[in-house]
């Protein structure tokens, strides 16, 4: 039973991962859509990387870690390199929570 | 990799170890749980390989312990789901043979994505999917070993301040694009959305509710006539 679940969500998670890659090809997509294949992938990286830096499961995600996103993304905003964003990010929230914030 | 390493090879590279480095940090996590769930030591292993979906692994194996398998298939294939718009914007990059097609499906993660699609010339865009590709996929297994063989010694990411580093990083290769207008309404919108539906619907489907952020495609874009 545990085997055939692992399996099952395997399989399922590579054929969603197939099925966008061969579908490309397969399905004429207007040109209008074509452009807008681009800004969804966007719109779906920006949803993930601001629920995971602001949402714990369905509560807020505290203080920490969304000060040290906060910082990274300044950083990034400046244009430094991303080793140091993903650096001071997580040293931002590791240190704030040292301090005992939440 | 073929000889020659262009500065923008060597910098890919840097990241690439920045990233892999968390990688680590939170596959070991991953394994240390499943191990303190009780699951069979084979199941992280079978997981990280097969599966390889982070968000997905830790979701699935918590219900898997709850007894839940049924609840963990469906929770974890909705996590998933983004996987297939992903795999039709990034379709062009694996290129056509099928051979390529095949095993770069499997390598498809948020964060190969984000990498690629920070590049813009064609030839880079298909070496950074396959080099940050093949670098997280292994990454992440070691850390999954790593994580069965340390236990509860391997930690919590957050102590490491890991659960800021990858949405910083997402949003860091992600922020050079939101320069354009267009990209950056439909973005701003489809994140107000995810966070606004998390506490109120199942896991997953707040960030596929994010397409609906395409909308402000079709705003006015010359509202503002002050220069």
């Amino acid at each position: 039973m545990l085997l055939a679940t692992i399996i099952v969500l395997a399989v399922g998670t590579y054929l969603i991962r197939l099925g966008g890659v061969l579908l490309r090809d397969r399905v004429e997509f207007p040109d209008s859509v074509q452009r807008l294949l681009p800004l969804a992938a966007t719109a779906l990286l920006a949803a993930l990387a601001v629920t995971a830096a602001l949402m714990e499961g369905a509560a807020f995600a505290g203080v920490a870690r969304p000060a040290g996103v906060l910082v990274g993304v300044l950083l990034a905003w400046r244009r430094l390199p991303f080793v140091v964003v993903v650096i001071a990010a997580a040293v931002t929230s590791a240190l704030l929570r040292l301090a005992g914030v939440p | 990799m073929t000889s020659s390493r262009t500065p923008a090879d060597r910098r890919l590279l840097r990241d690439a170890a920045a990233i892999a480095a968390a990688m680590v940090a939170v596959g070991a996590s991953f394994g240390a749980i499943t191990i303190a769930y009780d699951l069979p030591t084979w199941v992280p292993f079978a997981m990280s390989t097969l599966v390889f979906a982070g968000g997905a692994q830790f979701l699935a194996v918590g219900l898997i312990a709850a007894g839940n398998p049924v609840a963990a298939i469906f929770a974890g294939l909705l996590l998933n789901a983004r996987h297939l718009p992903f795999g039709l914007t990034v379709s062009e990059v694996i290129g056509p043979r099928l051979r390529d097609r095949l095993i770069g499906s499997h390598l498809m993660t948020d964060e190969v994505v984000a990498f690629t699609l920070a590049e813009q010339d064609p030839s880079r865009r298909r070496r950074t999917y396959w080099l940050i590709g093949v670098t997280l996929f292994t990454f992440w297994n070691i850390g999954t070993l790593l994580g069965v063989l340390l236990g509860g010694a391997a930690g919590d990411p957050a102590t490491l301040g890991l659960d800021a580093a990858f949405p910083a990083g997402l949003i860091a290769l992600i922020l050079p694009s939101l320069r354009d207008r267009t990209t950056r309404r439909v973005a701003l919108s489809g994140a107000a959305i995810a966070v606004l539906l998390t506490p109120v619907v199942p896991a997953g489907l707040p960030v596929l509710c994010a397409l609906a952020g395409l909308a402000a495609v079709f705003l006015p874009s010359r509202r503002r006539k002050d220069p």
